[in-house]
């Protein structure tokens, strides 16, 4: 590549995963908190001027490693989709940071804090590089440096469930990678090259081959299960339920996000030379996963108990809406996908983050036990209120601009059958939000109800940040719209 | 335990250093021949390993214990990270090793010697780490001892 190597690309990575073993050596849980703090804060003051960067010059932002020119070498490359999958991570991360140091003193044992954060680093050193690397392998080796430190995450939750949902998702995320690989190692035989641009110059000419629908095979299905697409979602209820809520709150507004860039990766740029949505038989099946995944996840979602469970049965729904977004396959389509991946992040984020200070004050973990919550932590139960009505799309929420977004881009592919089927399940949103706001401000507190524990500050703050985000970002949708549209137009022109 | 098996004792004494040899000779003749940070890793790892396995685990904690085998496993990453950010700072790219030296191929000689080292560093510290956290299991405690974390 000719371009001039933007130093800022391979920063956004090294910092984060050299902060790891800082973190290990200081075998202390306050230093390992400050050092992954200020990283966190650096790397999203860097990946806002390189998202600023992208949207001043509508240019792809290059690095090589080593000094080895694409496509021998490994390049990076990031455009405005990977932006705003970056500004995601990096902005949950250093909220996520903010939010952890009381919360994680209270749910992970004290002697292994330090380790928590060397992962926690790991993991988003692991997202931030899937999201700008340019090249097939060396996104899966992100991909496993991502998932092995999440498989770890989970299993330091305190209870003994935790270790068996970890195992679970060690087993469903190795399956996944390794059908990733597999798929790589199909392209690499049939085109001899690694390198994302350079595979999709070279893949039209095989495209017909039975190798290369075989790859497509196992990419997608290797991806689906990462991003828990029904109904290869099983790993994720028990990991969300039963991981600490720190790891909770990232992964829920991240990892799957990320899965799903991934993806359009996969159709759009790998194969985005070849209109995969005609050659393939695509289209029908994702259409049918992410509807099961619409419908289905949502009614599960109405019947669970455990809190956690509950947002994480509506997290795989939300896949669903993603994924039709990308199934579309229009560029409206495309962008309704692609501005939920940010939306869903500040709503699920903020939940999630007001479910973890539930657990702090009250040591919350079911429905049941949020009788009367609203009363006697109004702060909190609001910021969940404030996020519910963005999982339902009231207007005025974040929520609202997705589904306008998907819906306008049904009908204007003329599917009005999925326009009808994105609001009719969004009722079911309403259901299972509802269930929740009716215990929490309608049932009275049970006799004996302990007063809450005062939940800190720096818990309470970065909760509201992204409830108020989800707010602005619902009144003022221009810039994400503006950044999620012109990611769908290059994605739709082939890179 | 083995006490009475003075032939597997004194055998693993034996061979001990050899092994631990030959991993160095993997490592830094990984350049020239087969071998590299892994596999060096490896070797220098089964060294501990079979220590542990004939004088007990707890003996093998003390010659080397987790602290030490877990600041091996980080010190090796940030050897790895530390060449690449040096390259960065001579004003080349990432991992670029022609500027580590004066001639570009006494710098890629260099650049590949530190990363390799780096590699093997933290592998072997990562496979007694491994091996110290299974053998732990049948310890009987249902977790890690209080020195492991």
């Amino acid at each position: 590549m000719t371009a001039e190597p933007n130093i800022f690309l391979i920063l956004l990575v090294i910092i984060p995963l050299m902060a790891a073993p800082i973190c290990v050596l200081t075998r202390n849980a306050n230093v390992a908190w400050s050092i992954s703090m200020a990283v966190a804060w650096a790397v999203l003051g860097i990946a806002i001027k390189l998202v600023m960067e992208l949207s001043a010059h509508d240019k792809v932002l290059y690095y090589r490693i080593g000094g080895w020119d694409a496509p021998w070498g490994i390049e990076y490359a990031l455009d405005k989709v990977g932006g705003l999958v970056i500004l995601v991570v990096a902005s949950i991360g250093a909220l996520t940071l903010t939010y952890a140091k009381r919360s994680v003193e209270k749910e992970i044992t004290s002697e292994r804090i330090y380790l928590f954060y060397a992962m926690l680093m790991l993991c988003i050193s692991g997202l931030l590089g899937i999201a700008i690397t340019g090249d097939a392998f060396n996104l899966f080796v992100f991909m496993e440096i991502s998932s092995l430190s999440s498989y770890v995450l989970i299993s330091l939750g305190k209870d003994k469930r935790a270790l068996t949902s970890a195992f679970n998702y060690l087993i469903m995320g190795t399956i996944g990678a390794t059908f990733y690989i597999i798929g790589v190692g199909m392209m690499y035989m049939m085109t001899g090259t690694l390198n994302i641009a350079d595979l999709s110059s070279i893949l039209p000419a095989v495209a017909d081959t039975r190798t290369i629908l075989v790859a497509l095979a196992f990419l997608t299905v290797g991806i689906s299960l990462k991003l828990a697409l029904f109904p290869l979602h099983m790993w994720l209820p028990g990991a969300y339920a039963f991981a600490p809520s720190v790891v909770t709150i990232f992964l829920a507004a991240t990892a799957t996000k990320v899965s799903l860039y991934v993806l359009i990766r996969i159709f759009f740029t790998m194969f985005g030379r070849i209109d995969v949505f005609e050659t393939f038989p695509l289209q029908p099946v994702l259409f049918g996963m992410a509807l099961a995944a619409m419908f289905i996840a949502s009614l599960a979602a109405i019947w669970q108990q455990n809190i956690k469970r509950m947002l994480a049965y509506s997290s795989i729904a939300q896949v669903g809406y993603m994924v039709l977004g990308i199934a579309i396959a229009t560029e409206a389509g495309l962008t309704g996908g692609i501005i939920h991946i940010f939306n869903h992040a500040l709503i699920k984020g903020s939940m999630f983050m007001a479910v973890g200070a539930m657990a702090f004050g009250l040591g919350v973990t079911t429905i049941n036990d949020m009788a009367g919550i609203g009363r006697r932590m109004p702060l909190v139960m609001a910021a969940f209120v404030v996020g519910g009505l963005g999982l339902i799309g009231i207007p005025l929420t974040v929520g609202f601009v997705s589904k306008w977004a998907l819906v306008s881009a049904a009908l204007d592919a003329e599917m009005w059958p999925l326009a009808a089927l994105i609001l009719l399940s969004s009722l079911l949103a309403v259901i299972y939000v509802w269930r929740v706001v009716e215990v929490a401000y309608m049932r009275p507190s049970p006799e004996n109800a302990k007063q809450p524990v005062q939940v800190p500050f720096s818990m309470l703050a970065p909760m509201w940040v992204l409830a108020l985000a989800s707010v602005w970002f619902g009144a003022n949708a221009t810039f994400t719209m503006d950044l999620a549209h012109s990611a769908a137009g290059h994605l739709m022109e082939g890179f | 335990m083995m006490h009475q098996k003075s032939v597997l004792r004194v055998v693993s004494k034996l061979l001990i250093p050899p092994i631990l040899l030959f991993a160095l000779y993997v490592q830094f003749h990984g350049d020239f021949g087969p071998g590299g940070g892994f596999q060096a890793g490896v070797i220098f790892a089964t060294a501990f390993i079979l220590y542990g396995l004939i004088f007990g685990v707890a003996t093998a904690r003390r010659v080397i214990p987790a602290a030490a085998t877990r600041t091996m496993l980080s010190l090796g990453l940030l050897l790895y990270g530390g060449t690449g950010i040096w390259s960065l700072l001579l004003g080349g790219e990432f991992l670029d090793y022609n500027l580590l030296a004066s001639t570009p191929s006494a710098g890629q000689h260099l650049g590949i010697l530190l990363v390799e080292f780096g590699v093997g560093m933290t592998v072997a510290g990562a496979m007694t780490t491994i091996f110290y956290t299974f053998a732990a299991q049948t310890l009987g405690g249902d977790d890690t001892p209080k020195e492991e974390v």
